[in-house]
């Protein structure tokens, strides 16, 4: 029980992976599908940003060094000298060697980018269930396959 | 020129994924989206060779995009396996480009002929990206670009079966099923190895030595999800809608580019991210790829006997060639490897032509079902010429491509002792023969239908569609008679890439 607690991110995305497996395979209306698909998507999102996570640490954003007024140190290699020179003042990033902890910002720019392509998938599905509708006048699955069925049996008009 | 040898990967990548932006807001004047958009694909055409000519001198060509080493940044690698599927993608978007003129124009509205060659680009760009790419995570939004461009283009045959509309739909909830199960592997792989670059994860792989739980779990869920997208058998239920009821210059891009690069993602992953001396490998690899390999191939062939649809005959035939490929990665060795990848290029060839000379008869006569092809010898008699090589070629008849990479396949069967293997791929072969030949009795033996009295006339298809039909027929007879000269080479070497001890 104690184990669940600790992993209570990962039992969130266990549940949400399959709740949105489970309804886009056992609904049948286009919309619902295409919120499974969305819950789905969602909890690899969810797990992503827990590998992310370091316990307290803090977001990885620049701070001041309060103890150096000038010069770097080996935490401040990597800051743009230009930055430094506009502001007058050093910076540290909170990394290796420093005794900050922070979070990985890498799996949260992953998601940022697969939060679009999601984004992206669901706007195709609404735009071609829109067209279905259009077409079928109906966005259950099971009355289109019936007139898909219809459909072969007459033959194709042109 | 030695700054295209450079930066010519690049090149392969941006090209078309800018020019899709231009190419959806041209005016609508006639062709001229058309006349883009190929330009383009011939110069990401040139861009490819000049890239497998580069690889071929250096072996290796790692390019680091936007000059971030590595670690940081997104490398693309190119070695002597991606870099003939690259030039393959390439040289199949021109040959149907070529096709597309007169057949968009029948198929797709034309206001939307802009749009319709847009998505075609990022389709290409989201290929070649996926292809090139040497970062775990830049292969899913490449991956992802390919398929939601790919969903819009089968949607686009609605204007000529509105099936494609529901076929689409089938596409987009198993493709992006796919691609997040993909995402998830990739994301577990990160967990594990806490880097994203292809390189990387394979020596800190090799150092777990296959012992690590999260490993295991990650090439599972990669497996499923390029399984998915590839059409391996169980998983390919959204592959003979999307093929059948797509636009059919569609359909011969797909079938010969979109599930060859997501196998060469497979080849990439199970031999040189994870290793097949790990024991959960080699197991998965031999004894479930294999299995559904064999099952597939049998199974979709009988499928593919008892369609009406010339199109769907050839989707279900696609599924059953797909379990060639799979069965060459099962057999682990490098003749089985290098049979495999053979039959890849060549099954692209073939089933590209195929798919483009079907769609020429649609385009003359609106014919999609088998019985419909009556008396095409005598109507269509270019085409039919070409359909026929091609069909030969498709059931491995000597002196064509499909028998060349039939026997490597059954050669390295054979060397491993899978004599049962041997037999499942001359079956499926005469069932082949029989599905085609299905349709060569139909187009040869029968006469041309009459309407009000009068015989269908010969009605050859338009220049610009044959051009691309005859030249594959032709290249298909190429690699039968000369193949083991230039192609067995290439994949040889893809297969010494994947297989670089052959300690196996």
């Amino acid at each position: 029980m104690e184990y669940l607690f600790s992993h209570f991110n990962y039992v969130v995305v266990i549940v949400l992976m399959m709740t949105g497996l489970y309804v886009v395979f056992a609904s049948r209306n286009l919309i619902k599908k295409l919120v499974g698909l969305s819950t789905f998507q969602t909890s690899v999102f969810f797990l992503y940003i827990t590998l992310g996570k370091v316990a307290s640490g803090q977001p990885p954003i620049l701070e001041k060094d309060p103890s150096s007024k000038s010069g770097y140190d080996e935490h401040t290699a990597f800051i743009d000298p230009v930055q430094l020179a506009a502001s007058g003042d050093t910076y540290i990033l909170p990394g290796q060697g420093s005794e900050i902890l922070y979070s990985n910002p890498l799996p949260h720019v992953l998601i940022l980018t697969a939060i679009v392509v999601g984004v992206a998938t669901l706007a195709i599905g609404l735009a071609l269930t829109v067209r279905i509708r259009e077409v079928y006048q109906t966005i259950e699955m099971d009355a289109i396959e019936q007139q898909d069925f219809q459909y072969n049996l007459e033959g194709i008009e042109r | 020129m030695d700054w295209l040898s450079t930066h010519a990967v690049a090149f392969a990548i941006v090209l078309p994924l800018l020019m899709a932006a231009v190419v959806a807001m041209l005016p609508n004047v006639k062709r001229l989206a058309w006349l883009v958009a190929l330009l383009v694909a011939v110069f990401v055409a040139v861009a490819a060779s000049v890239v497998l000519q580069t690889q071929a001198g250096l072996g290796e060509i790692i390019y680091e995009m936007g000059g971030w080493e590595p670690p940081y940044g997104i490398s693309l690698r190119i070695d002597a396996l991606n870099a003939p599927i690259l030039l393959l993608i390439a040289a199949m978007a021109v040959a149907t480009l070529i096709y597309a003129e007169p057949a968009v124009a029948s198929e797709v509205e034309g206001r939307r002929s802009g749009p319709f060659y847009a998505a075609f680009l990022l389709c290409v760009a989201g290929l070649m990206g996926m292809v090139v790419t040497g970062d775990a995570f830049n292969v899913f939004v490449f991956l992802e670009v390919s398929s939601i461009s790919t969903y819009t283009l089968v949607a686009m045959g609605a204007n000529r079966d509105r099936r494609a509309l529901s076929a689409a739909f089938n596409y987009l909830i198993l493709g992006s099923i796919g691609a997040t199960f993909f995402v998830i592997g990739v994301g577990f792989l990160y967990a594990e190895t806490g880097t994203l670059n292809m390189e990387d994860m394979r020596s800190i792989l090799a150092n777990l030595d296959g012992g690590s739980r999260v490993a295991q779990v990650a090439f599972g869920f990669i497996v499923v999800g390029l399984g998915l997208k590839l059409a391996m058998f169980p998983l390919h239920t959204w592959l003979p809608g999307a093929y059948a009821y797509s636009p059919t210059l569609v359909t011969a891009f797909l079938a010969s580019t979109a599930t060859k690069a997501a196998l060469y993602l497979l080849y990439r992953f199970c031999f040189t991210v994870f290793d097949p001396s790990f024991d959960y490998v080699a197991a998965v690899l031999t004894y479930i790829v294999t299995g559904l390999a064999v099952t597939g191939m049998i199974f979709c062939s009988l499928q593919a006997l008892f369609q009406t649809d010339a199109r769907r005959t050839l989707a279900f035939s696609s599924v059953a060639q797909v379990g060639y490929m799979l069965l060459g990665i099962g057999i682990l060795t490098v003749a089985g490897l290098a049979g495999g990848y053979l039959h890849l290029i060549n099954h692209a060839v073939v089933k590209g032509g195929l798919f483009l000379a079907l769609g020429a008869m649609w385009y003359r006569f609106g014919i999609t079902r088998i019985s419909d092809m009556a008396g095409l010898s005598k109507t269509m008699p270019i085409t039919t010429a070409a359909f026929t090589v091609l069909a030969f070629s498709l059931i491995g008849v000597p002196f064509t491509a499909g028998f060349v990479s039939k026997v490597a396949l059954a050669e390295a069967a054979a060397a491993k002792g899978w004599w049962w293997a041997v037999g499942v791929i001359m079956v499926t072969s005469i069932l082949a023969l029989f599905y085609m030949g299905r349709m060569m009795m139909v187009a040869y033996f029968r006469d041309p239908p009459t309407v009000d009295g009068v015989a269908w006339k010969r009605n050859e298809a338009p220049a610009l569609m044959l051009i691309p039909i005859v030249g594959l027929a032709i290249l298909s007879i190429l690699i039968g008679m000369r193949g083991n000269v230039f192609l067995t080479d290439i994949a040889e070497n893809a297969a010494w890439v994947m297989l670089p001890g052959s300690g196996l």
